[in-house]
């Protein structure tokens, strides 16, 4: 086939609202003024929060305070009560739904449990995403890339042919992972990701999270209860509290603040606990260095 | 318009090279992707050094076509080497989807399994049958166990929540028959035998079949699906677990809900068809709406009303056992709740039918024609 009809036949299978630029400025998640509420039950009041490119952020806070919520608020599972939410300098709430493709392309979402597709094999679900922004993939392309996503996420490569009820919960959450990073995206939403592993396998599960952002240059916004993961990997703690962020920075500074409930999570028992690991993990690395 | 990579092949220092230029990322990368696959060529090196961004797609083709060509990667970005050395060390060959056998192989292999399947099933029903008959006889033994308010919601839900659309349903029925039927008696005269037909096809046959069909979609499917979706869950796991017979709480209320519901729906439907029928007479025949009541008492024999309320119960147990059964059998994934739905209400309706054939000829030779 000659090159231009080749070109003009991808050309007209591809969608034309993917982005094809990556996104330039400082916060690739700007929150501002974020109010959230169930019937009577204010779950966000005033909230406003920004997420700088490059980092892992983790996000902290009691059962309730509304962690989820945000992130469902952020990826437009939920609409706001009021306030303005930004991703790629884009406003999500009430966007155009055409417009939509080009934010959904660039970011990746592993919920709690996987949410796997259930009728579909591992690779055929990191399929999935690849199928619906960029159907001018040759098929051959779209498996191979499905084959390196399993195994990047840290699934043995025969993993990719199995369905989601052949898994256990671990592998579960390394096939979501698998799918969320299928299409190279700038920005991952990880919902508890360690929640249901063993010491071992969370350990895995945030050394790879740490090794995917520094080699694909991913923003991270990580919801969390495990302070092993908040110590280990995260550049900055958000706290949720009160109905909004009452602090956001390292956990060397948010140790300075005298909030009770932060006081309470990071010089608790398990907060020091976590914290002489993750003291330990820090000399081991400066003598190995 | 979206820029495509793209390459061209240049000789430098004496070595065949694929130069590629624009960005190498997932949104760029097809035209260059199929233009690789059908290169026939054969070149000693790959240069990224025009090349924009790049990507794990970006980086898995370029290896790819490096690795096949045996060629060298020259003039890569550091980010390009981190990526390029990321994607071949997670490269595999391994399938995406189970192995699948020959076509004849699969007929025969799709045959062996259906066999045993429906011996299996077979085995499975009457296991099933022989838990509920236990866990029966269980409550008998320990009634203070039993779970009258699961009872009572049942009820409600099979029965009284049934109640409008069984009644509509029911009046249309009515109306058809009484229509039709006089359309057709009117031709020799005997447009007063109407009110036989009604009335004796309501309460002997059309009541308690249509409800029996009405149940079994709005409450057999009900019961498939709620039970699956708990088995799904591990709720009748965790039920297990701490000693609670499901068969005892979920599956016989359910069961007996729908044998004590379904004679009185039956009766209902029954009821209100021949008010249909009554309705349409009054109308369109000039038979007068309480003569056509008062003719029913005669004409229909009270054996009707036997008739339709010894099936009634009867197909309301077929229809539970089909739909709790079908629930209970439930493993795996969501796809398997609708199957077992489906199947639940196909296999209700379809055994209600047949049995209803029997029950025809039973009646018949017991001389209650």
């Amino acid at each position: 086939m000659a090159s231009e009809d080749l070109e003009q036949e991808i050309a007209h299978e591809a969608r034309d609202d993917v982005s094809e630029q990556a996104f330039e400025g400082e916060f690739p998640i700007c929150i501002e003024g974020l109010r959230n509420s169930f019937g009577e039950q204010v779950i966000h009041e005033n909230l406003s929060l920004k997420v700088k490119k490059g980092e892992i952020l983790g996000v902290v806070g009691g059962s309730g305070t509304g962690k989820s919520v945000l992130m469902r608020s952020i990826i437009g599972l939920q609409t706001p009560d009021e306030g303005t939410i930004e991703v790629f300098g884009k406003n999500i709430i009430g966007s155009e739904p055409d417009e939509e493709g080009a934010v959904r392309s660039r970011w990746g979402v592993l919920f709690q449990g996987g949410a796997l597709f259930s009728t579909l094999t591992v690779a055929e679900n990191v399929e999935v995403p690849l199928k619906q922004f960029y159907p001018e993939l040759d098929p051959e392309l779209r498996h191979e890339i499905a084959r390196f996503k399993v195994v990047m996420s840290g699934l043995p490569g025969d993993a990719a042919a199995k369905y989601p009820s052949e898994l256990s919960g671990g592998m579960r959450k390394r096939a979501g992972l698998a799918r969320a990073l299928a299409l190279d995206p700038e920005l991952l939403f990880l919902d508890e990701p360690t929640a249901g592993l063993d010491p071992i396998g969370a350990a895995n599960f945030d050394s790879l999270t740490r090794e995917l952002t520094d080699t694909l240059g991913l923003t991270v916004f990580l919801i969390t209860h495990d302070l092993d993961t908040l110590y280990s990997i995260c550049d900055r703690v958000a706290v949720l509290a009160d109905k909004q962020v009452i602090a956001v920075g390292p956990i060397a500074d948010l140790l300075k603040a005298d909030h009770p409930w932060i006081k309470e999570y990071f010089l608790g028992p398990r907060g020091r606990a976590a914290q002489n690991l993750g003291h330990g993990m820090d000399k081991q690395g400066v003598s190995k260095a | 318009m979206r820029e495509w990579a793209d390459f061209t092949v240049e000789e430098r220092g004496g070595r065949a090279t694929l130069a590629l230029h624009g960005p190498l990322t997932i949104s760029s990368i097809g035209l260059l992707d199929r233009k690789l696959r059908e290169f026939d060529g054969s070149v000693q090196a790959v240069d990224l050094s025009a090349a924009g961004d790049i990507d794990t797609v970006g980086a898995w083709t370029v290896w790819r076509f490096a690795d096949q060509q045996k060629a060298r990667i020259t003039g890569t970005s550091g980010q390009a080497d981190t990526l390029i050395a990321a994607v071949s060390e997670a490269a595999s060959t391994a399938p995406i989807r189970p192995e699948r056998s020959a076509l004849p192989l699969r007929v025969l292999e799709d045959l062996g399994e259906k066999s045993i399947g429906a011996w299996d099933g077979t085995v499975r029903v009457i296991g099933f049958i022989g838990q509920i008959v236990r866990a029966a006889g269980s409550l008998l033994v320990h009634p203070r166990r039993f779970p009258l308010r699961a009872l009572v919601r049942q009820m409600e839900l099979v029965g009284v929540t049934a109640l409008p659309i069984v009644g509509l349903m029911s009046f249309l029925i009515g109306v058809v028959i009484a229509q039709q039927g006089a359309a057709q008696l009117r031709q020799f005269g005997a447009e007063i035998y109407t009110i036989n037909l009604t009335g004796r096809l309501s309460f002997r046959e059309l009541g308690v079949l249509m409800t029996a069909i009405m149940v079994a979609g709005r409450s057999g499917s009900a019961f498939a699906a709620q039970l699956g979706t708990m088995k799904l869950t591990e709720e009748i796991d965790a039920m297990r677990t701490i000693g609670v017979s499901p068969m005892e709480v979920l599956v016989l209320p359910r069961i007996m809900a729908a044998v004590i519901m379904m004679p009185l729906l039956g009766f209902f439907a029954a009821a209100i068809a021949v008010v249909g029928g009554a309705v349409i007479a009054d109308l369109t025949l000039g038979i007068p709406f309480l003569t056509f009541l008062l003719r029913i008492q005669e004409v229909v024999p009270l054996h009707d009303l036997w008739v339709g309320l010894i099936k009634a119960p009867v197909f309301g147990l077929i229809l539970a056992l089909a739909g709790c059964y079908q629930g209970m059998q439930v493993e795996g994934n969501s796809e398997e709740v609708g199957l077992r739905t489906t199947k639940a209400v196909v296999q209700a309706i379809f055994s209600v039918i047949v049995l209803d054939a029997f029950f025809a000829v039973f009646f018949d030779q017991l001389g209650w024609g």
